[in-house]
């Protein structure tokens, strides 16, 4: 599979205070990669990097064959953030105009939606079970129900790659495994590249291929069999997390 | 006297147009602004706009021709201010209007104290609006509105989620710059209307009425323009038959539309 993103030697700090030191690793087309680490790790910084929200101090980058600091190809990218709450509550605004800006920003000038961008926008949140929320204001809906309408922003475009900060923060344990399902079919069924910060050590075995985890520099990157034989994870995972992680991974 | 009879004067046939203008142009800014908690930045330029018309006073020049670069480069020290520094965006909207009402005070101490020029500008007066005046605001106003509606999408995306925006590949720097020179200009234009103290009451008043009631961001835009329009209609309309204040009223019916829509908003609230 060919690679859709190349990060190497990349060193970003704030000031003198270093937040990522020497990362290097590839994705590839396809891939469902988790992004791991302990807090203040770095990954939200990588992944804003990589989104071109923060410049590299020093390194190199590649994304879908561009330069990270000069990619303008976004429609191809998907972007669920962190915080999906940090949106005024006060904006009156139906999920569909959520969803509709997954499109709109990317068009050219004047950028007016057309028939068939309104049809993408209703398969999007018909596909994702939420047709029903299209016309009802985004602060009225549940912390799932906005999760999936922002899940729909982020593929309304039909990116080649899905990027996700802690997706599942804020939802219920029902809520997690459903929309980690629906990920998990994504990543199947369309071949759409994943690549998932989360801490949820028993979904990242069960439905990621690669994991990343980050420590301001790569402790591990590849695939997930390899990880579950590595005697040296032991010692940042801990026997339980690497334990679980590699038992949801083989008896997938 | 009907409002018929009041129609034959020129001077309130341009108050009216004038008015309405105004009023759709700082309401649908308004919005932007009150969204992403920058209402008050039309308090701060309102402010910086007392300085450079006491300057244009000061040199004898036509107040209007100063106050709309100065207001512009004074957003724009703003904009720089919070973005660039440590800063705040209030605190570097404190800083830019105080050196406005500063720098106002001390010219019209240099001439003499305050003129009736000077205060004719505090507190705004519709009807005095001559005919190149209404031209400037209807070309203004055209213009600032069309580049509103070009860029809406872009100004709809990052109000909602500025980080998200910027993801996608908006300029978003450019267009925070954009947002606040419009309002620099708006802001220049109303002072005539209401005068400087009460400028920030046109942008904030009709966009937090409409907030109150409406359930989408297009059907905001729409009410806070008909709010706002509806205000300085009725507004100018009762400073004639009450003798008042022309600026004052508009800004007091604009708060009763506030009070009415917060109470019905409140209640129907309560009623589910």
């Amino acid at each position: 599979m060919p690679e859709v993103l190349k990060i190497q030697n990349l060193n970003f700090s704030y000031g003198p205070s270093a937040v990522l030191s020497d990362v290097s690793f590839t994705v590839s087309q396809g891939d469902y990669l988790a992004l791991a680490g302990p807090n203040g790790a770095g990954k939200t910084t990588l992944i804003k990097v990589i989104l071109g929200l923060e410049k590299k101090t020093s390194g190199s980058g590649q994304l879908l064959g561009e330069d990270i600091d000069k990619f303008k190809s976004w429609e191809k990218i998907g972007y669920l953030p962190q915080k999906i709450h940090t949106f005024n509550p006060l904006f009156p605004v139906s999920a569909q105009e959520v969803v509709s800006l997954g499109l709109l920003s990317k068009k050219k000038y004047p950028k007016i939606l057309n028939l068939a961008d309104r049809q993408k926008i209703k398969n999007t949140l018909d596909r994702l079970g939420t047709a029903n929320l299209a016309r009802r204001p985004i602060n009225e809906l549940s912390g799932g129900e906005q999760q999936k309408v922002f899940l729909a922003r982020a593929l309304v475009s039909q990116p080649q790659i899905l990027i996700l900060d802690e997706p599942s923060a804020a939802l219920d344990p029902e809520t997690r495994t459903n929309f980690f399902q629906l990920l998990a079919k994504l990543n199947q069924e369309q071949k759409l590249t994943i690549i998932i910060i989360t801490h949820d050590t028993a979904y990242i075995g069960q439905y990621a291929n690669k994991l990343l985890y980050l420590d301001k520099k790569v402790i591990f990157c590849g695939p997930l069999v390899d990880f579950c034989h590595s005697p040296d994870m032991e010692k940042y995972f801990g026997v339980f997390s690497q334990h679980l992680i590699c038992h949801q991974h083989s008896s997938n | 006297m009907l409002i018929f009879d009041f129609w034959q004067y020129e001077f309130i046939q341009r108050a009216y147009l004038a008015g309405a203008l105004i009023a759709i142009l700082s309401a649908t800014l308004g919005l932007f602004l009150v969204l992403r908690r920058l209402s008050l930045i039309g308090d701060g330029l309102s402010h910086v706009s007392f300085g450079a018309i006491a300057l244009a006073l000061f040199f004898g020049l036509y107040p209007f021709y100063l106050a709309v670069p100065l207001v512009l480069i004074a957003s724009f020290f703003i904009f720089k201010l919070s973005e660039k520094s440590k800063m705040y965006g209030d605190s570097a909207i404190g800083i830019v209007s105080s050196v406005g009402i500063a720098a106002g005070v001390i010219l019209a101490s240099l001439s003499n104290g305050f003129n009736v020029d000077l205060l004719s500008y505090l507190f705004g007066n519709i009807l005095a609006i001559s005919q190149p005046e209404l031209y400037l605001s209807l070309v203004l106003s055209g213009l600032v509105l069309v580049i509103i509606l070009f860029f809406y999408n872009d100004l709809f995306s990052t109000t909602f989620d500025e980080a998200y925006a910027k993801i996608s590949g908006i300029k978003t720097d450019r267009l925070n710059l954009l947002l606040i020179s419009l309002t620099a200009i708006t802001v220049v234009l109303a002072i005539k209307m209401v005068g400087i103290m009460l400028i920030s009451a046109l942008l904030i008043l009709p966009a937090t009425s409409a907030l109150q009631i409406a359930k989408g961001f297009k059907v905001a835009l729409m009410l806070s323009s008909a709010i706002a329009v509806f205000s300085v209609l009725s507004g100018l309309s009762l400073s004639f038959y009450a003798n008042l204040p022309a600026g004052a009223t508009i800004v007091m019916v604009n708060f009763l539309v506030f009070v009415f829509l917060f109470s019905w908003q409140k209640l129907r609230f309560n009623g589910h």
